[in-house]
């Protein structure tokens, strides 16, 4: 489904020049679950934003579902990230004025769903992430996990093929933690495809495919096979 | 994403914001009022003008003495007499068949007394014609008698204040006052009518134009009066004053003709102008406002990256981003114009309220142009503030907290 061939993300960074990807070959099929992990400034999370299209390759080819995306428009790439598409973000990213429904209704608002409709999935996300009674509450009445839940949610109410979740534990304690984790694996059974990048080992090592970055390029890609994770993480 | 979508949370990010707001909302809302306060203000000013003006009379052509150059004003202030206009030269030229009614104004100041009531007034020499000239309305009697103009009568008609004062309810018509040092006849009083343009008709002592050359001991007349048959016999009527004028006074053209629809169009367009100039200065707040927009949507802008980078994380593409920051503007500067009109509206009816006498009223093209200078502003000053969250790199933006 995601095949990077050869991807070189450079930065200028003074009269420096920052390798943050070098030579990413990397193939994705449907339904995986992988883990990426590394030290800081070892280009997981440009990795990560560049599959999600928030970041365009210096070099190199990116076909999603056999698609060439690295050479559409703008508007074409923003019609490709709202449907296939998710992010999750460490520090949640929720309109702070706006109600846990109303940020997790936003992607559909955008695409132009009727109202009617938009309400109706919006009830059954918050049903499936166990957040409907938080419903008309706003990020800053929410705690660490119920924010992420009704991150998730938004990241997936659309309906996107691929999930990519930066940290998503990061900013939570552990039991929080847990929570989360449990719901995004919980997708990737369904079918998601789920793509994580953390520092957490613990974390990382539930993914059956585990791909560890050094230096913005790919050391270890292991898939290991009959993994199942732990039940309790 | 649909309008009313759009629309809503534009409505919602504004009330996030409340402070930076309502601030805006204040700045347009002032730069609207001010534009149609001063509008409606310049405005009354010229419908005040003119409709003093109008009164007048229709067709009127005023003769001055001493020739000046200058159109409009008062030229025989500028202009040196050469020659006294008189009663003859007022007589000649009535003789047109082109000429309606001709008046002859003599005005001075005399004191008018009722046994020891005393009062210092403007007086009027002229004939039974000023009241044709002039529409005014007689009250009571007659006015002054239709006889030989230059024969000294002395009869008066009062102004209505003027009877008031020095006959108070009595009843005055055929009774004598002493205007300088002769006694004239009552014959009639003016209806109450106020002031029209540059004589106080309630306070004034009408008498014969004879008796005033006598009074004053002049035979020199301040103006003539006159009054075509119709509008358009004014350009042949003004050629036959000056030519019978200039003949009277040995070939020297040494009078001046006004006609009212001359200075009428000259203090329209200086008002017109004065009320433009007095938006425009206006229309600078207005400019004032836009330039506190963008600053202030700038600011949201740096304030709300985060947000921007989410949303090009959900599929926003850029155009959408602008058009969503040019709703927040246009709903912006569409609410603080409404509030605008309000403001201005209640401004302009308080001012009403305690001058009456201004024919105040917003022209509409100052409603338009108010609104529309108030969106236009908005709209264009948010542009680069839009574009520039529109541009925003989405992974710089979500990188921070």
């Amino acid at each position: 489904m995601i095949r990077l061939t050869d991807i070189q993300r450079n930065f200028q960074v003074g009269d420096q020049q920052v390798h943050a990807l070098r030579d990413i070959n990397l193939q994705v099929t449907a339904g995986e679950y992988i883990s990426i992990m590394g030290p800081s400034g070892s280009g997981k999370s440009t990795l990560l934003n560049m599959i999600g299209l928030l970041d365009q390759p210096t070099a190199g080819h990116y076909q999603l579902d056999g698609q060439d995306v690295t050479t559409l428009s703008d508007e074409q790439q923003a019609r490709t990230r709202r449907e296939k598409i998710g992010f999750v973000f460490q520090f949640f990213h929720l309109v702070p004025r706006l109600t846990a429904a109303q940020n997790i209704a936003l992607p559909l608002m955008l695409a132009g769903m009727p109202e009617k409709q938009r309400n109706q999935k919006v009830q059954m996300a918050l049903q499936q992430m166990g957040i409907a009674d938080r419903a008309g509450h706003r990020p800053d009445q929410l705690s660490g996990g119920q924010r992420q839940r009704v991150a998730i949610a938004r990241a997936t109410v659309i309906g996107p093929a691929v999930l990519l979740a930066d940290e998503p534990t990061g900013n939570l304690d552990s039991a929080a933690g847990t929570e989360v984790v449990k719901i995004l694996e919980q997708l990737n059974a369904n079918g998601l495809t789920l793509l994580v990048v953390t520092h957490d080992e613990t974390l990382g090592k539930r993914a059956r495919r585990r791909i560890h970055m050094i230096d913005g390029a790919i050391e270890h890609d292991t898939l290991l096979q009959n993994h199942t994770p732990p039940a309790s993480p | 994403m649909k309008t009313r979508d759009a629309t809503r949370f534009a409505f919602d990010a504004l009330r996030g914001y409340r402070t930076r707001t309502l601030l805006m909302l204040l700045a347009m809302s002032i730069g609207v009022a001010s534009v149609l306060v001063l509008t409606s203000l310049g405005e009354a000013a010229r419908r005040y003008v003119t409709g003093e003006f109008s009164s007048l009379g229709t067709n009127l052509i005023i003769v001055l003495p001493g020739k000046s150059e200058t159109s409009g004003g008062s030229p025989s202030l500028l202009g040196g007499t050469t020659r006294d206009l008189t009663l003859n030269d007022a007589l000649a030229v009535s003789r047109s068949a082109l000429i309606n009614h001709m008046a002859p104004l003599i005005i001075g100041s005399a004191p008018v007394s009722v046994k020891n009531l005393q009062r210092d007034v403007m007086v009027v020499g002229s004939t039974s014609s000023l009241l044709d000239v002039r529409q005014w309305r007689l009250g009571k009697g007659r006015f002054l008698p239709e006889t030989d103009i230059t024969r000294a009568r002395f009869v008066t008609v009062l102004g209505s204040t003027l009877k008031q004062e020095l006959f108070g309810a009595k009843n005055a018509l055929g009774e004598w006052v002493r205007i300088g040092d002769r006694r004239f006849r009552v014959i009639g009083i003016m209806a109450a009518q106020g002031r029209s343009f540059d004589i106080d008709v309630e306070n004034v002592a009408f008498v014969p134009v004879a008796a005033a050359q006598m009074l004053f001991n002049t035979q020199s007349l301040f103006r003539i009066l006159l009054d075509t048959r119709s509008r358009e016999s004014i350009p042949r009527a003004i050629a036959f004053i000056k030519h019978t004028l200039r003949e009277r006074h040995q070939g020297e053209e040494d009078v001046t003709l006004i006609t009212q629809d001359a200075v009428l169009a000259t203090f329209d367009k200086i008002l017109r102008a004065l009320t433009l100039t007095v938006a425009g200065i206006a229309a600078i707040s207005l400019a004032v406002a836009g330039i506190l927009i963008m600053n202030v949507m700038l600011v949201a802008v740096s304030q709300r990256t985060t947000e921007i980078g989410l949303l090009k994380a959900l599929g926003v593409p850029q155009r959408q981003i602008i058009r969503l920051f040019m709703t927040e503007a246009a709903l912006l500067s569409g609410m603080g114009a409404g509030l605008g009109l309000l403001v201005g509206q209640t401004v302009s009816s308080v001012i009403g309220y305690f001058y009456p006498a201004l024919p105040l009223g917003t022209p509409w093209w100052a409603f338009l142009a108010a609104i529309g200078v108030a969106l236009g502003t908005g709209l264009l000053f948010s542009l680069l503030p839009a574009r520039r969250a529109a541009q925003l790199d989405p992974v710089q933006a979500l990188a921070r907290r």
